[in-house]
């Protein structure tokens, strides 16, 4: 949905400023100033998209650490609220958000596709897309063997980072 | 003394609401699911009545209006060959809206039996099931849908299908956890100690004790799936032109961004909207069904 709102962002730019995004695409390797400046509107649509994830998870967390005992200790010893919410708590509510962002990049796989078809980045998505209309059935069998892979990998990494994380797991 | 004695009397004869009433009357207590059910509301009444509401034919071509903007005669514009997008849109939400539910339902005719199988008998055919779920579900969704989209062939039906098949894991999955939970109940045991045979128990005293959950994830995969269909049509996989749909109107507006914007804005916010409508609502009944809260 936000990416949506996100096209709906730059079309309203469009019509009322006469801007529209740089629509072509740069390898970064060769131009890497000017693949920046193409990438950054991309970037932004889909990172818009998991902040929002983001954001919704680390605040039901957030609620939930700061009733913990051991913040009312913290508050107790007499620290500060900043310091209490960003050591105490914000570190602890973190955990789950290290494993979901592990499995949105999972999720950007497919989100990228449209993306990518709009800002004509040569990427997964529009492998796909593109061997879909040329009826490359063996290279749609490739990519989502490849992504299925890599978001298997992804939760894996993502399970390990929360046993890094989280010392009461490591038993 | 006649209201001294119908006091209780009136007591003993009120009986408690059902818990569907219980439900709705919570989820109209809350004022963004009270808003999401009258936008969605809004666009049901849209889709049924198009042919009464649209002002034009939304497939007729007008090469004098080419990518006229808002105007008395055509409120949102027309498009690149003079079709008018106030029509467009109100007739895309008919695929929209059809998408989302077909497709919704495919997933839950299939998920459900399904994840009742796997959490009831358990054993290997547990096993057998969460391993094909765990299979599908390691492939991201829009993937899965595009993949089997390609293999169906490119049409609003049979995106459909490939959306309600790639939802389908997630139905399965929450079933099973649901029916695991479920099956070790009392009332389970005293069904099964009655004699009444394991299908029986799983449809007629599992089953309805795992529909909560199942109704709020319903929801929110129609919002999903209506994502889905529009970026399936986006994709040219979808709904096929000259029929309109949000996703395809879009597909064609993004090459006269500069030129015409209203031909994106209009689908665009009609997206939007409907989805957001749908989370709401699917967050309210959330709340609405949480036991938790009674």
């Amino acid at each position: 949905m936000t990416r949506y709102f996100a096209c709906e962002y730059w079309y309203t730019l469009a019509a009322f400023f006469h801007w529209t995004p740089p629509l072509r695409y740069h390898p970064f390797w060769e131009e890497p100033l000017t693949a920046m400046k193409s990438l950054w509107v991309p970037a932004l649509i889909l990172g818009g998209f998991i902040s929002a994830v983001v954001m919704r998870l680390l605040r039901s967390t957030m609620l939930e650490v700061l009733r913990q005992d051991y913040v009312r200790t913290a508050r107790a010893k007499g620290l500060n609220e900043r310091s209490v919410v960003l050591k105490h708590a914000l570190r602890n509510a973190l955990t789950p958000v290290i494993t979901l962002g592990a499995l949105e990049l999972g999720t950007l796989l497919s989100g990228a596709v449209l993306t990518e078809q709009v800002f004509t980045i040569p990427g997964f998505g529009k492998l796909i897309v593109d061997s879909v209309f040329n009826r490359d059935y063996a290279v749609v069998q490739g990519v989502v063997l490849v992504t299925a892979t890599a978001y298997v990998m992804l939760s894996l990494f993502a399970d390990l980072a929360y046993f890094a994380v989280n010392p009461r797991l490591r038993g | 003394m006649a209201a001294v004695l119908s006091a209780p009397a009136l007591a003993t004869a009120t009986t408690p609401a059902s818990p569907g009433r219980r439900a709705l009357r919570k989820l109209l207590q809350r004022k963004p699911a009270v808003i999401g059910l009258v936008i969605v509301f809004t666009f049901i009444a849209l889709a049924l009545f198009a042919p009464w509401i649209a002002p034009h034919d939304p497939l007729a071509t007008s090469w004098g209006a080419i990518r006229k903007g808002p105007s008395v005669a055509h409120w949102f514009g027309t498009d690149e060959i003079g079709r008018d997008v106030l029509s467009r849109v109100v007739f895309g939400t008919r695929a929209s809206l059809l998408a989302g539910v077909v497709s919704v339902s495919i997933s839950l005719l299939l998920g459900v039996p399904i994840g009742l199988i796997a959490g009831f008998v358990g054993g290997v055919a547990d096993g057998f099931i969460s391993r094909l779920t765990d299979a599908f579900l390691a492939c991201p969704f829009l993937i899965l849908a595009i993949a089997l989209a390609a293999f169906l062939g490119p049409s609003l039906s049979n995106a459909m299908i490939a959306i309600g098949i790639s939802a389908t894991p997630i139905f399965v999955r929450l079933t099973r956890a649901q029916v695991i939970n479920v099956k070790v109940e009392d009332y389970v045991e005293a069904a099964r100690a009655l004699g009444n045979p394991p299908w029986r128990i799983a449809v007629r005293h599992v089953l309805p004790n795992v529909t909560a959950p199942l109704i709020v994830q319903a929801t929110l995969a129609i919002a999903a799936a209506v994502i889905a269909e529009a970026s399936l049509s986006f994709l040219g996989l979808g709904q096929q032109p000259p029929e309109p749909s949000w996703g395809s109107m879009l597909n064609t507006a993004k090459n006269y961004v500069d030129q015409a914007p209203w031909m994106a804005v209009w689908p665009g916010l009609a997206i939007f909207a409907l989805v957001l409508a749908f989370n709401l609502v699917g967050d309210g009944l959330r709340d609405a069904l949480d036991p938790r809260q009674r």
